[in-house]
């Protein structure tokens, strides 16, 4: 079948590189998986993500660290919405999952997650993809905990 | 199922005929038996999925090298090396700018005939692409993760570096014949008319860093004073020996045309590098004085640096026998092609009715055996038919250039009969010939010149256009043709154009390179002496007329994008960082009234536009890679006073204006 596909798609040009467009065949049909396949992986999903009080000084230092080099030009530490939400009281809006996943699997939150299509909406850009892993993510929730006062 | 797929290729067949019959007789229809009947199907790369092989393509005089996908002919990038590339700032930024320094200072432009591959045992390894800069002599070093020049290395004593850059059996060296015999340069102001008493053919040896690819100008060999062609690196029993193509043998130095056309035969020049290595080890070398640039990238700093270099070892072959003999070749040979096995050398005279194959056993023995036929300024010449395995009788017209299958035959380009003559290597005797569509030039078979040949397909590069494409005025694209040759009888299956002129092109599997690309810079690792990782470090300092502005780039803003207190006259560094860490999201920066260019910022990197506050007033900057939704809102202002002003030194994103925007709308 592939083939057959092939043979059509190559045929119209050639046909129309001699006699012109009216003797174009039907435009032939894309494989969608094809088309679709992405060899990009942006890391795996995190399904759980256990908290612990008091918070872990050292975690939050590194999650302040990256927040300052990866996350500062679109979040503010505020309310203020920048190119993303600020992040204030963000981690009582959102499970530390959900906020994972949306720095480690963007295309994953983008395809599945209704919360995070939403906000695609309002915000216009996508929620890009740092090279952050999943251990420095966790750095991330903590900082962000940090910032919402916890101790 | 079957039936249906019969049907297809029976349609396909009959398009095939009405194509031919609309072309007018003579002018190049690519039909007939020299079609292959399968081509459009051999060709097609469904979208979605990729090419099998990298096909990297010289510029000839846009001085860049292409990276072609093969079967479907498509340009997938330019590598800017030797020339200036607007477009992405190399040559225009900063950080670029002494990648083209040379002795001569700034070289915005060269000539780049001859794409190398790195090999480890005469194979493809996949890490390097050497080019030659053909017109101030020059070598690059292009890395296959980055897809990146990252080196350049002028060669002083030359002129005209052609025969450039082949590389030996481990990449030890990649060499660099002149093409021009010149005075040395400490010592070049001599009548013209002097030239076979004061200059030389030099003949320069580039290492090659087996780790990190460096290149260093290892030593010159101090040749008679003829025009150096082609090279090619021995193989296997070879392996220690390089062979040089040369004409001019008469030494002419005025209307070559005619001049350097009047011998019978002209040398392949078989250099002995080990013995070189062995003279240079006993202190049989020179070090003479001689200016030269070394210009090293680093994907670190992101920044080049340029070193002049001072001198040069030079060997005299006088003071090292048994180094260097000219083998007789017939009529100004061009191509100088050694075969997978490295048992045999062949010359391609441009004006022979015959392609000499010479045997490496034989010159071995011959040399042993003292067969010479005189000797050309203390070289010895091998005898003729001492050395020779054989001839091709009749091969056709104007014989350029040989690749090889691996399977026992060779392929010449024949320039003047416009073909692809296939013949057996041991036989001698032609198999195949094919036209090309025109004047064929180069032709490359992927690991065509390696000990391992990838074969299934010969490209031709051509040097005449002609019909071949739409007409586009009196300057046209350049051409080349893709060949099946997995069958005893080679087939056309594609005309792609190409980028620039292309001379010589190597092709490698996709597989050996494709996993090993890197994506992107860690913004981590940026060690950029005016990075700014983060917002946090964004700011603009003033060191006398010299304002730096630390920017960072992100979807879709800049930090600073508002601008005051620069100064007429004052000259503005725009280092811009792209804070992105996702692969394929450069940020570009244009800036109106740049004398420059812009520059286009990969993730993780850091380039700095260098601009002249010229006028007093708003000047406004803006991104240039569409990067998202709000591209268009990727935008800034650059205020420039007078200079007498005390307009303050300030910048911000963001903190002023939407404050002020949420107070109106509050209100």
């Amino acid at each position: 079948m592939k083939k057959i596909i092939l043979m059509l798609s190559v045929l119209p040009i050639i046909i129309w590189s001699c006699g012109g467009a009216e003797k174009r065949a039907e435009t032939p049909k894309t494989d969608e998986s094809v088309l679709l396949k992405q060899d990009e992986v942006h890391g795996q999903e995190v399904k759980e993500l256990a908290l612990s009080t008091p918070l872990d000084q050292t975690m939050v230092k590194a999650g302040q660290e990256i927040y300052d080099v990866k996350c500062a030009s679109c979040h503010r530490l505020t309310e203020e919405k920048l190119v993303g939400p600020g992040w204030k009281n963000v981690t009582t809006r959102r499970k530390p999952v959900w906020i994972v996943n949306m720095i480690t699997n963007v295309d994953m939150m983008l395809a599945d997650d209704a919360e995070a299509q939403k906000m695609l909406e309002e915000c216009l850009v996508r929620m890009p993809n740092q090279n952050i892993t999943s251990d420095e993510a966790r750095s991330v929730i903590e900082y962000m905990r940090h910032n919402d006062g916890e101790k | 199922m079957k039936n249906k797929i019969f049907t297809s290729l029976t349609l396909l067949g009959t398009s095939m005929f009405l194509l031919n019959s609309c072309k007018p007789a003579g002018q190049g229809s690519g039909g007939g038996s020299t079609l292959a009947g399968d081509a459009a199907q051999k060709v097609y790369v469904a979208p979605g999925t990729h090419d099998e092989f990298y096909d990297f393509v010289s510029g000839g005089f846009n001085g860049q090298m292409s990276v072609v996908g093969l079967p479907s002919g498509r340009v997938l990038r330019i590598i800017p090396v030797f020339t200036q590339h607007a477009e992405s700032g190399w040559g225009y930024s900063e950080e670029t700018k002494p990648m083209l320094n040379t002795s001569h200072g700034f070289v915005p432009w060269d000539d780049a005939h001859h794409t190398t591959l790195s090999v480890t045992n005469g194979e493809h390894d996949g890490r390097w692409a050497f080019i030659n800069g053909n017109n101030t002599p020059r070598i690059a070093r292009i890395s296959l993760k980055s897809f990146r020049t990252e080196e350049i290395i002028e060669l002083p004593n030359s002129g005209g570096n052609h025969s450039s850059p082949f590389v030996t059996f481990n990449s030890e060296y990649a060499v660099a014949g002149t093409r021009f015999s010149v005075p040395p340069d400490n010592f070049g102001d001599v009548p013209i008319n002097t030239f076979k008493q004061n200059f030389k053919g030099y003949i320069s040896f580039v290492s090659i860093d087996k780790t990190t690819g460096n290149l260093a100008l290892k030593f010159q060999l101090t040749t008679p004073a003829i025009s150096y062609d082609l090279a090619r690196g021995g193989k296997g029993p070879s392996k220690d020996w390089i062979f040089f193509s040369s004409y001019n043998t008469e030494q002419a130095n005025t209307l070559l045309e005619v001049n350097a056309s009047q011998k019978d035969k002209d040398f392949i020049l078989a250099v002995n590098w080990k013995k070189a290595e062995e003279y240079l080890a006993k202190g049989k070398g020179k070090k003479v004085p001689a200016k030269y640039a070394h210009n090293v990238y680093s994907d670190v700093t992101h920044s080049a640096t340029s070193t002049i270099m001072t001198d040069v070892m030079t060997l005299d072959p006088k003071d090292c026998p048994d180094m260097l003999y000219f083998i007789p070749c017939p009529k100004s040979p061009h191509g100088c092609d050694v075969d997978p096995t490295g048992q045999y050398i062949i010359g391609s005279g441009k004006l022979a009715a015959v392609i000499p194959v010479f045997s490496f056993a034989k010159l071995q023995k011959a040399i042993a055996d003292k067969k010479f036929d005189g000797s050309f300024e203390g070289i010895p010449v091998m005898d003729y038919n001492a050395v020779l395995h054989g001839e091709v009788q009749k091969p056709g017209l104007g014989p350029l250039h040989t690749e090889f299958d691996g399977k026992g035959n060779a392929y010449t380009s024949m320039f003047v009969s416009s073909e692809i003559v296939k013949w057996n290597i041991e036989k001698l005797t032609v198999l195949d010939r094919v036209p090309t569509y025109y004047s064929v030039g180069h032709l490359s078979i992927p690991g065509g010149p390696t000990t391992k040949p990838w074969g299934k397909y010969v490209i031709a590069y051509n040097k005449i256009t002609k019909d071949r494409y739409l007409p586009t005025g009196p300057e046209l694209t350049q051409s080349a043709q893709l060949y099946d040759i997995t069958g005893e009888k080679m087939k056309l299956l594609l005309d792609f154009p190409t980028i620039g002129e292309p001379h010589y092109a190597e092709a490698i599997p996709a597989s050996m390179i494709k996993d090993k690309t890197i994506k992107l810079y860690k913004i981590e690792e940026n060690k950029h002496p005016y990075v700014a990782k983060g917002e946090k470090e964004t700011k603009v300092t003033r060191n006398g007329k010299d304002v730096h502005v630390y920017m960072t780039s992100s979807r879709s803003h800049f930090a600073p994008d508002n601008i005051e207190g620069v100064k007429l006259g004052d000259d503005v560094y725009f280092h811009v960082t792209n804070l992105e860490q996702d692969w394929d999201v450069p940020h570009g920066f244009a800036v109106r009234g740049a004398n420059n260019a812009e520059i286009l910022v990969m993730p993780g990197e850091t380039q700095t536009l260098k601009w002249k506050a010229d006028r007093i007033g708003i000047t406004p900057f803006y991104c240039t890679d569409f990067c998202s939704a709000l591209h268009q809102e990727m935008q800034g202002y650059i205020r420039v006073s007078a200079p007498n002003s005390n307009v303050p030194l300030t910048w911000h994103t963001g903190k002023t204006a939407m404050k002020e925007a949420d107070d109106k709308s509050q209100k």
